[in-house]
């Protein structure tokens, strides 16, 4: 009996080893990837310095580098696609929670979520075969034409292009917001929605003031992990957003993302400097998505706290 | 626990099985590089599989850098790349490494202008065209060599590799030898700062922006454009004809460049050559075999290159659109080959 209890304990201690070292694991290969991209990068960082970031000279012929250009691209295609996708994450969680027949909740909520699960490159496929051209003949001459004195929508009508990139990434991060917005509604008490009814609120006004503004702070967290995938994702926004290393307000011109510029380059990068400088701009990458996810954690957690 | 650890060491077993294959029947010989030669490359492993049972050849394509860096590590038997080895990656490895040609390519000038079935460039505004500065189909210059064809007031749309790219490198390189001013403004390499365009990723990218967009131009490998019959310009090589790029034309670049090849160690840029009825804008591209091997892998390798550069190997590379090496030049080759130090 004695040795059996034994046994038990020393399975317990084994299994909470186990489990410890699972833990551990997993942030020493958070700190040996940085160790791994800081040392690969530091060549980059000895011949540019600080100003690797703030430069936006990308020639490869004449090994100087400097990531600006990603960055620039990395940000604005990130925006334009939380400018489209938030309004109709929102939009669609206010209806499947709120609005929609019972039936048609569960349903239509699996296909958006399904949207997630389309592999990125197959995004990227049809954006260059059916997005690209169709922006290139209906969408972009208009814009060039009628709004081309606005900087926004200057220059000629490519199809590909930032503006594509973030429509493709617009489609790609509506799954995750529309989710995550979907949840922070359910966790909403319907007392606060009963309560704005007998105060005499409209419907419309029920869903501003009890599940809109309630809600807010956790569609802001939905907002900014969907801004993480945004910046991140490679595949899909390579194909479309044609590649130039150029800084230009139009929507209309090419450009190209930190993730963009690392899977275009990596795999044939010549010289030493040029594999040094491609994996500053993943530290860099690194970093911006390591303050993204953050953020989003923080505003999440004080949702969880104050929301329930 | 005794299934877990059979479990476990399963793989590593099997992995150990695989490097001791070469002492045992099989040989097993790892090589990485070029994605340009993969379709003939691929189809030649596999071929010989059936013709020499005691080797097989196994060939990842992901890039000439990365099979040069591999190859460098130690980690790949052989290497395969579109471009000559620099000094730099020379001074790298080991052993020396032997450059072996086993087919050409060529860069194709692929286009989209309504109207016009065929279209003649030269060299300089091949390179005019992808710096900018010629910024309509129908410029003067596009114009003066093209007398027959109906030009239209059509923008210019420069397409160009976004992802570095061997074909990149060798249409840089015939660019560089054609225009001053590209040679300063741009340069060559796998990948460059463009002045002008759009980059797509790939060749099936650069066709995609080509058949979307009336007015782009774009470059792509030759086995790209012949199996997706795009339209493509023809160039103006030395002797001054307009040459369209074709198995036929591009093996008359390589012709009666066997003395500088051997000279060389077979490391020739062959483009802008000044043979008659050449395409300019061609290229070897070679398998990297270091000088030692062990005895096991070294003479299957010799068998292997010399079956390739044989008839039947050749022949199936020309099915696949890929220029044949010139018969003197593959005799050659399969005699340096020959000579390979065994261990």
């Amino acid at each position: 009996m004695a040795s059996s209890t034994h046994d038990v304990r020393r399975s317990d201690r084994a299994f909470k080893r186990g489990l410890q070292v699972a833990a551990w694991a997993i942030l020493a290969l958070f700190g040996a990837l940085f160790w791994f991209l800081f040392m690969s990068a530091k060549p980059a960082f000895d011949a540019f310095g600080w100003q690797f970031y703030v430069t936006k000279v990308w020639n490869p012929v004449l090994d100087q580098y400097g990531a600006l250009a990603f960055m620039w691209g990395t940000l604005v295609s990130s925006l334009l696609a939380l400018v489209i996708a938030v309004p109709v994450s929102v939009g669609a969680a206010l209806y499947l929670t709120e609005l929609a027949p019972r039936p048609l909740r569960a349903p239509v909520g699996f296909l958006i979520e399904m949207l997630a699960a389309i592999p990125s490159v197959v995004y990227g496929i049809w954006g260059i075969f059916v997005l690209a051209p169709f922006l290139r003949k209906w969408v972009q001459p208009f814009l060039s034409e009628h709004l081309g004195f606005i900087p926004l929508f200057e220059g000629a009508p490519f199809g590909l292009g930032m503006m594509t990139a973030g429509i493709i990434l617009a489609i790609m991060i509506t799954p995750t917001i529309t989710a995550i917005t979907r949840e922070v509604f359910r966790s909403i008490p319907d007392l606060l929605r009963e309560g704005a009814l007998a105060l005499g609120a409209t419907r419309w006004e029920m869903l501003r003031i009890a599940v809109l503004k309630t809600g807010a702070a956790g569609i802001l967290g939905a907002t900014v992990l969907g801004l993480g995938r945004a910046m991140g994702e490679t595949m899909a926004v390579a194909m479309v957003i044609g590649n130039r290393a150029d800084i230009s307000l139009s929507l209309l011109k090419p450009g190209a993302t930190m993730a963009s510029v690392i899977a275009n380059e990596y795999a044939e990068a010549g010289s030493d400097m040029h594999l040094a400088a491609l994996t500053a701009v993943g530290l860099g990458l690194f970093f911006v998505s390591l303050i993204v996810n953050s953020a989003a954690r923080a505003i999440i957690w004080r949702v969880e706290r104050t929301g329930s | 626990m005794l299934n877990l650890r059979n479990f476990l060491t399963l793989p590593l077993v099997v992995t150990l099985a695989a490097i001791s294959a070469e002492a045992g029947a099989n040989t097993l010989i790892n090589g990485a590089g070029a994605t340009f030669p993969q379709p003939i490359y691929s189809k030649w492993f596999a071929e010989y599989a059936s013709v020499n049972k005691a080797a097989s050849i196994n060939y990842q394509a992901i890039g000439s850098g990365g099979g040069i860096r591999q190859l460098i590590q130690g980690t790949v038997d052989f290497g395969a790349t579109d471009e000559p080895m620099s000094a730099e990656e020379a001074g790298k490895v080991k052993t020396p490494v032997l450059h072996v040609p086993t087919v050409l390519g060529a860069v194709a000038v692929s286009y989209n202008v309504p109207g016009v079935k065929s279209l003649n460039l030269t060299g300089e505004m091949v390179a005019e065209i992808f710096m900018g500065t010629i910024k309509k189909w129908n410029d003067p210059k596009i114009v003066a060599a093209n007398k027959d064809a109906k030009l239209p007031d059509l923008a210019i749309v420069p397409t160009y590799r976004s992802d570095g790219s061997g074909t990149t490198a060798v249409f840089t390189d015939y660019l560089v030898k054609a225009s001053k001013g590209f040679e300063i403004k741009v340069g060559k390499g796998k990948a460059v700062m463009w002045p002008a365009g759009i980059g797509a990723k790939g060749n099936a990218g650069v066709a995609g922006v080509i058949a979307q967009n009336p007015g782009a131009v774009g470059y792509v490998e030759l086995v790209f454009a012949a199996t997706n019959n795009l339209a493509v310009a023809s160039i103006q090589n030395k002797s001054g004809e307009f040459v369209a790029p074709s198995t036929a034309s591009v093996s008359a670049a390589a012709t009666g460049r066997v003395p500088e090849m051997l000279k060389n160690d077979f490391k020739v840029s062959i483009t802008d050559p000044t043979t008659k009825g050449a395409y300019p804008i061609s290229s070897f591209t070679w398998l990297l075999i270091p000088n030692e091997m062990s005895k096991v892998k070294g003479s299957a390798m010799i068998a292997f290159v010399d079956w390739a550069l044989g008839a039947t190997g050749q022949k199936m590379a020309a099915d696949l659109n890929y220029a044949p090496l010139p018969k003197e030049l593959a005799t050659e080759v399969v005699a340096r080959v020959k000579k390979l130090q065994l261990k």
